[in-house]
């Protein structure tokens, strides 16, 4: 491995993590602004012009309150869980290529930290590791609210882990490689060769799991709404909690990389059109993380498993038979 | 706006019906058809719609507090203000005491003495406002229309004892002289410009 290669994965890790974080403080800005138009409202107005700075005043806020352990948790695992969430988030994003690769100063960069060969297996898994976040910090609250909230966010996150390994197992078997370079290459012709027009249902069952895996809306239910407590981070304060919302919106931030990219083209030819169109579709995904917080109620726990276990794993399943049938024939 | 809608209590006649729901699918296959029926009808849609045309539209109805303020009624019951005579800007308080006796909440101390035109003079007069109700009973008992209450309800305090002084709800004088006193103008008053803010209730969706 020579030292060039070395510097430059730094420095992407570097700039993916910069950025990310930054983003997932803007995020949360955009989902403010968003939500209050949607319901009316201005949103924040108040520090800096139309509240740009407010995502520096959260961010003050959260690093200079103090880090309250509560007496009974098992102090180790929680202080480590929101770690977790975050570390995760932005470890599956290493094989997520961001931008096509570019030339700079003579120099070529892939704008993805490592090709591997396995991406998307990768990627659902790494995220699938998050669960422990949510799960070990519930657990380790000695709060029961918290536990609760644990418990289902647990049973939410392992049962639409099916759905989504399932639906993208199909665009896989079309693209015969798990590499998401691979299936940009393979959608690189243009629209029409986009996987979504040959895989319409295991575009929406991937993009439905994806709501359910970061937690979103119609599926937020790793909130305790209903009894007005915030879930597993009821017991979090300062920065821990804020790791743990830094990791919710980068995760939304990557899979509405992966979603584009594994059905919709990607960033297409590789040219700096196909790099904005990819950052378009991106924007149009986040976006609709923040459209259906305004419009949709959430669904309750047991309807949630039933959509996943009756409905969205046989769809799932039959999608990838048919698929495997049309490949043979 | 005719009344006749609201005061038709004839349920039957008014248009209103019964909602047709039907019986819930006790059998496997009924269920099944209701979850495709449910599913495919779009009813998720209408709700993004919605919300989609409220932010296109971009219909705002914050009021951004500090920097901008809703008219407030005549009627409102914020803090006393004391008045002048319009013919010889002189106090209208005569210190008949009236307030004092009829407040309930005991936030109303004054004390009087006989000024040298043998006139009663109010010599003394405070309202605590941390003890004050604001109802409105001292304004209503007054007979010389002297002590109202005003639109200014910004009277936060660091302390729970709040008093108001004489001087401080009295109209000032320039203000007396400039003719800028302002009136209250009755219990049946209304807000300015009502009638064009009225509008219909956002419901109607």
């Amino acid at each position: 491995m020579d030292t060039a290669y070395l510097i430059e994965t730094v420095i992407k890790v570097v700039v993916i993590l910069l950025v990310f974080s930054a983003l997932a403080g803007i995020g949360t800005y955009f989902e403010r602004k968003i939500l209050a138009f949607m319901q009316r409202r201005l949103g924040p107005m108040n520090v800096g012009p139309y509240g740009l700075l407010q995502v520096a005043a959260d961010g003050v806020k959260l690093f200079t309150k103090e880090d309250i352990i509560p007496t009974n948790v098992v102090a180790p695992i929680f202080k480590i869980a929101p770690v977790i969430t975050a570390a995760t988030a932005f470890i599956a994003s290493a094989a997520i290529p961001f931008l096509p690769q570019f030339t700079i100063f003579g120099y070529t960069v892939h704008p993805i930290v490592a090709d591997v060969n396995i991406g998307i297996l990768y990627i659902l898994g790494v995220m699938a590791v998050g669960l422990f976040g949510p799960l070990l910090g519930g657990m380790a609250s000695a709060n029961k609210f918290a536990l609760l909230s644990a418990a289902r966010a647990a049973a939410v996150f392992i049962s639409y882990e099916v759905v989504s390994g399932l639906s993208a197992l199909a665009p896989i078997m079309m693209v015969g490689s798990l590499s998401l370079i691979d299936f940009n290459n393979y959608q690189a012709g243009g629209i029409g060769n986009w996987i979504v027009w040959s895989q319409p249902v295991a575009f929406i069952l991937f993009w439905i799991a994806a709501f359910a895996e970061t937690g979103r809306t119609p599926f937020h239910l790793i909130a305790n709404d209903h009894e007005i407590i915030d879930g597993f981070g009821t017991e979090y304060s300062g920065m821990r909690w804020g790791l743990f919302f830094i990791g919710e919106y980068a995760n939304m931030f990557f899979i509405s990389f992966v979603i584009p990219i594994l059905f919709l083209g990607g960033f297409g030819d590789g040219s700096v059109l196909g790099a904005f169109a990819l950052l378009g579709k991106m924007a149009f995904f986040f976006f609709f993380f923040l459209w259906t917080r305004a419009a949709w109620p959430d669904v309750r726990p047991d309807q949630l498993m039933w959509l996943c276990w009756k409905v969205l794993m046989p769809l799932a399943v039959i999608n990838v038979v048919i698929t495997g049938l049309v490949m043979m024939y | 706006m005719k009344m006749e809608q609201f005061n038709n209590r004839n349920v039957s006649e008014n248009g209103y019906y019964l909602v047709d729901i039907e019986d819930y699918p006790t059998d496997g296959w009924g269920k099944f058809k209701r979850v495709v029926k449910r599913t495919f009808r779009g009813e998720l849609f209408v709700g993004l719609w919605v919300v989609m045309r409220e932010m296109v539209k971009f219909d705002v109805h914050t009021i951004q507090y500090p920097q901008e303020k809703m008219p407030i009624g005549p009627r409102y019951r914020a803090m006393h203000e004391m008045k002048r005579l319009w013919e010889s800007d002189a106090e209208r308080c005569i210190g008949c005491g009236l307030c004092e006796k009829i407040c309930i909440s005991d936030c109303i101390r004054m004390d009087t003495k006989i000024d040298e035109n043998s006139r009663k003079e109010v010599s003394s007069y405070t309202i605590n406002l941390g003890r004050c109700i604001f109802c409105g009973y001292c304004a209503e008992v007054c007979p010389e229309l002297a002590i109202t209450h005003g639109g200014e309800y910004e009277n936060g305090s660091e302390q729970r004892e709040h008093f108001i002084m004489y001087e401080d709800m009295l109209t000032p004088i320039d203000v007396m002289k400039a003719g800028a006193q302002v009136e209250f103008e009755g219990f049946g008053a209304i807000t300015p410009h009502e009638d064009a803010r009225v509008k219909k209730t956002p419901l109607a969706y």
